[in-house]
Formats: structure tokens, sequence, C-alpha cells
């Protein structure tokens, strides 16, 4: 008797797409509520960022030569790019633990015991989780803006170009998110999805333009950090910022760097993306 | 036609550790039956597969009618799952957590967040509804649990060790809304250790142990198998004891059993309550005073150790520390290795 009005109260399936929107939107809304319920975790998340802001500037800046000068303003003006790319790749640890701990709590084996699309549950994450990476990358600016950074410090731009490169850095880090989605996925507990999603992120973040120029490495580690996905990010927003120390490497992604960051990126989303779900269906706590 | 819950031949392997190995179950609808057996046994293996939460080896299910393997997001809107670790988020409040669940039920936002409050009186939780479910206590967070299973109202629920961890009254009010639940015409699978609990909660029972099912039938038809009741009586005087054995022996079946120190004496019947009766007036017409007399049943725990050659065992560790999520990954393990 209950099964007729029960039938009645759920919506039949629908498109599959905009079911699997509805879901996402509803998962990122229940992670965007326990973030704001978890202000620490925020504000842990800028500190580390600031602390590079202000370490960087402060202490290597007017050490490094960049593009043949050890001005400490431009050094400033080359390091936010860096330190931008880096702060949104470190979105994946904070992925990876809470899907490892949704895990942990038996809330992976609710969501998939319920009629809700195959991918909202790590889609929801990844968005919030976007979100919140956009809120840092505000408050970061700001800092970098107050130490002293100027975008057209070497050359012109303009309000768009600024705007896009700061989508290249939320799109590099909703890609890193899947990556982080994956581990949280693989490990057992949400502490080894924090050290495991951060251990990796160094050495891609430091064998990179991010911090010094390229042109002083090793032949072999320099080409390594030409094509490393990550620097073409940091080379795109250099560019469109128009900062100082733009690879003049002829390295293909450091010639094409924004559609190297967006190749780049959307084929992180789809391979880690395509992983992660698949793990998530066959998902043995 | 197959029951509400069905399966056939369940197989499930971790390596080279069989942790289903061929179960067979067929629960009619509007019935509960209650799995029971120890830690590792597979209870929570079987209930995994029949939510589409883990593929069999091979082996068929059915659950309200679909083919769990064919139709797997189907049976998800056909059933309610209620694991051994309230699932809840608990940096949501009871009501979001609620909601949640209703929305991924494909419920639209007004109709999930009208049920969430039907569930949350339902519940006992309205004054706790917009308190993160963090603050919950265990039975709080039971209920919760429970709450967002029953959501849609589905027609089957699967319960995985619904009382394991919580106290003596929370397990009570626990077990009161299963049976209000199952007497609104729910078909309900239930696992439990508890052997007290399937005798309390559960129409059938299948005894599960190494992955498969052992033993099955009522409550009673098991305590059967075991064999049947015995009267025992405890006489007040030692001088009685021959006349007290003179008189079981006269209604009971087999040999008196006799203990001289606790002035204790055991008999098999058949007869129950009324034949209980009549030892009892017939003591009392030859001046034999008791300190005490009563027919004993053999337990569901008689009946684990007549089946299974070992008593169920039930580890402290893993009792106690349910909350806590580190109990999980001990437990799967064993479940595995076993």
């Amino acid at each position: 008797m209950s099964a007729v009005t029960d039938a009645l109260r759920v919506a039949p399936t629908g498109n599959p797409v905009s079911q699997s929107v509805r879901d996402s939107m509803v998962v990122a809304k229940r992670n965007l509520i326990r973030m704001s319920r978890i202000p620490e975790m925020i504000i842990y998340g800028l500190i580390q960022p600031i602390m590079f802001v202000v370490l960087f500037t402060y202490v290597f800046g007017g050490s490094m030569q960049i593009g043949g000068s050890t001005s400490a303003t431009d050094y400033k003006n080359f390091l936010m790019a860096g330190i931008f790319a880096q702060t949104v790749t470190f979105a994946t640890a904070s992925s990876g633990a809470g899907i490892a701990d949704d895990m942990h709590k038996g809330l992976i084996d609710r969501f998939r015991s319920l009629p809700m699309a195959r991918g909202a549950v790590l889609t929801g994450r990844t968005l919030a989780d976007l979100v919140q990476t956009a809120l840092t990358l505000v408050v970061l600016a700001v800092v970098a803006l107050l130490v002293g950074w100027r975008v057209g410090s070497n050359g012109p731009t303009n309000a768009a170009k600024v705007l896009a490169a700061f989508g290249l850095l939320l799109l590099l880090g909703y890609a890193f998110t899947w990556i982080g989605a994956l581990i949280g996925m693989s490990v057992r507990t949400p502490e080894a999805a924090t050290s495991s999603g951060l251990i990796w992120l160094f050495p891609v973040t430091f064998i990179s333009n991010a911090f010094v120029d390229t042109s002083h490495m090793t032949p072999w580690l320099r080409h390594i950090a030409e094509w490393n996905p990550f620097s073409a990010t940091v080379q795109a927003c250099r560019v469109l910022f128009a900062n100082p120390g733009q690879s003049q490497s002829g390295a293909w992604p450091m010639q094409h760097p924004v559609w190297a960051s967006l190749i780049y990126s959307a084929l992180i989303i789809v391979v880690f993306r395509t992983l992660a779900v698949r793990k998530y269906r066959s998902a043995t706590a | 036609m197959p029951g509400a819950i069905y399966a056939e031949g369940l197989v499930k392997t971790f390596g080279d550790v069989r942790a289903l190995d061929g179960v067979d179950l067929d629960v009619p609808e509007g019935t509960v039956l209650g799995l029971l057996g120890p830690n590792g046994a597979g209870k929570t293996t079987t209930v995994r597969c029949l939510t589409t939460l883990l593929q069999p080896d091979s082996g068929r299910a059915v659950v309200a009618g679909l083919d769990v393997l064919k139709h797997p997001n189907e049976v998800r809107r056909s059933i309610g799952l209620s694991g051994q670790f309230a699932a809840v988020d608990e940096y949501l409040t009871g009501r979001e957590n609620l909601q949640m669940v209703g929305q991924l039920y494909q419920m639209k936002a007004k109709a999930a967040k009208a049920r969430a409050d039907e569930l949350l009186a339902q519940f006992d939780l309205t004054d706790a509804a917009d308190r993160t479910a963090k603050t919950y206590s265990g039975g709080m967070r039971r209920r919760l649990d429970l709450a967002a299973a029953l959501v849609v109202s589905p027609p089957v629920m699967f319960m995985d060790e619904p009382t394991t961890g919580l106290d003596p009254r929370n397990r009570q009010m626990l077990w009161e809304v299963i049976k209000q639940l199952v007497s609104g015409g729910t078909t309900l699978l239930l696992t439990t250790q508890y052997l007290e609990e399937a005798d309390h909660l559960a129409h059938d029972i299948a005894v599960v142990d190494h992955g498969r099912v052992i033993a099955r039938g009522t409550s009673d038809q098991l305590k059967a198998r075991t064999g049947g009741e015995r009267v025992e009586v405890v006489v007040h005087e030692r001088e009685h004891i021959p006349t007290a054995r003179e008189v079981l022996g006269g209604f009971g079946k087999g040999d008196v059993t006799v203990e001289e120190h606790t002035r204790k004496l055991t008999v098999s019947v058949t007869g129950g309550a009324k034949l209980l009766a009549e030892i009892i007036r017939e003591l009392d017409v030859r001046g034999i005073e008791m300190d005490d007399i009563g027919l004993r049943r053999p337990t569901l725990d008689d009946v684990f150790l007549s089946l299974t050659g070992h008593v169920a065992e039930e580890k402290p560790e893993e009792n106690g520390a349910t909350a806590d999520a580190p109990a999980k990954d001990r437990k799967q393990k064993k479940e595995a290795t076993k």
C-alpha cells in the first residue's frame, strides 16, 4: 500500500545529464555547508600561501635573477603567478581528504545505495573545492597587491586578460582536485589522503618555472620543468598579467602557454575523473 | 514467485578468501529475516551484495522484484540501507542530513523538506533538528541514520547490525522503531550478532557461518532442533531431593539429573507451561518447599553452539567501539580473511 505512494513521491528518472547536474549541486551544497562549519580549515588553507608570499618576497627577493635582473620588485612580480598556481593545486589535498573521510565514515556507502548519479558525489566535492579555491585566490591576490605585486609591470595588459589568467588558475585547481578525488578513493584514511595528496605536489610545483627562472637549471631538469603541466599555467599567467620572467624557451608549452594550460587541465580532468568515478562505482570501503 | 528479497548461490571472493560461499535466501514480503552469525561470517558482505554496493562473483539476487545485477539503479529506489556505522554527515544538522538524502532519492526540494520534518518528529529528533549531528549522542545518530534510510519509506529495508554498540535503553528504543516499521508492511533483512535481537525481531532466522547459511527457520524451530525444554527445580531442603526426583521422574521423559550441592534437579519435558503447573501442584501436595522452579528453553546461544560447534564469538573491542571508524577497517579485514 505504501509502495504506491512512494512510487509517486520519487520522481521518475529524468534526463541523466540533468539528474547528474542536480545531484552534483546537492552534494556541492552539502560540502559547502560543511566547509562553512569548519572555518579553521579555510583559515589554515590561507595561512600557508600567505606565508609563502611573504617569505619568498622578502627572503628570496633580491637574491634571485629573473631575466637578468636581480631587482626585488621584479622577483615579486615574477613570483605571484607561481604562488597562485601552487596554491590552487593544494586544493588536491583538501579534496582527497574530504573524500577519504566520507569513505571512512560510511557516507560513500550511503550515497552508493541511493538512486543518484554515479559521478555526483565526486563532482559535488570538486565543485565545492573550486568555490573554496576561488575564495582563497581572492584573499591571496589582495595580499599580493599589499606587498606590491602589480599586473602590467612588464608591458600592457587589460582586465579581460587578468580575469582570463584567474580562469586558467581555477581550471588548473579544478583539474587537480580530480587527482585528489582519485587519491581519496584509493587510500584508507583522511590523514593518508592529506599527506599523499601533498608529497608529490612539492616536486611538481618546484621543478617548474614557479619560483625560479628555468634557464638556470641543468638541461634535463629544465626540459622537465618546461613541459610540466603546472609550468604552462604559470607561464600563461605571467603572459596575461604582463609580469616579468616569462620563459623564452622554444618548448611548445612555453611558446603557447594559454593553449597548453587549457589542454593540460582538460586532459587531467578527463583522465582522473574517469579513473576516480570508476573507483567510486566499485568502491569497497 | 520469489519473495521481496531473494538470493541464490551468492559467491564473493576477496583474493583467495571466499567471503560468501553460496548464500541462498528467500524473504517473503512483509516479513523480517534475521541474519545471525559471528563477525566475519559474511553477513555484511551479503547485505552489500543485495544493496548493489558489491558485485557478487556468481549467483543471482532479486530485491523488490528487480534483478540486482541487471537493474541496480531501480533497486536503489526501492531500498533503504542502514549500515553498521551511523552514516550521517556530522557537520550537517539532522534536518540538513535528511533533506540531502531525500533530494538524492530524487525528491523535489520542497517534498524532501516536508519529509525531513515528518521523520524528525517520528524519531523524536525535532528538538535537535537544527543542531549538527556532531553534537548528537550515539543513540540519536543511529536514529538519524535509520531515519535517513526511511526517507522514501522503501518497501525493502536492510539493516546491518542496527544496535551494535548501543546501550540497552537505546537498543530497546530502536527495537520499538523497527517493530513499528515492520507492522507497516516493510520487508526487512537485519543482521545481528546478538542472538536475543534476532529472537526478538525476526520472523525467520538464517544462521550464517563461513559464508554459508547453515540453518534456517523460526526461532522456535531452531531451538527445537537443539533439544526441547526442561524443568529445573531447586528444593529448599536437601532431604527433599529423593521425593522431588520421584515427582519429576513421573512427569518428565528420561533421567532426572541431580546436583546435590545446589539442590537442583533437571528433567526434559514436553508439555510446556501446563505441565509446569502440574509439577508445581504435585510438589506442593507432597509438602516440598521450593526455592526456585522454572521452564527452561534453549537459548539461541545453545543453538549456535550445537550448529557450528563453536560459540558465537563476540569480540568486546568490536562491539564497544562501533562509533569509531577504525573498528570498521578491522572488522572488514576480518570479514575478508575469515
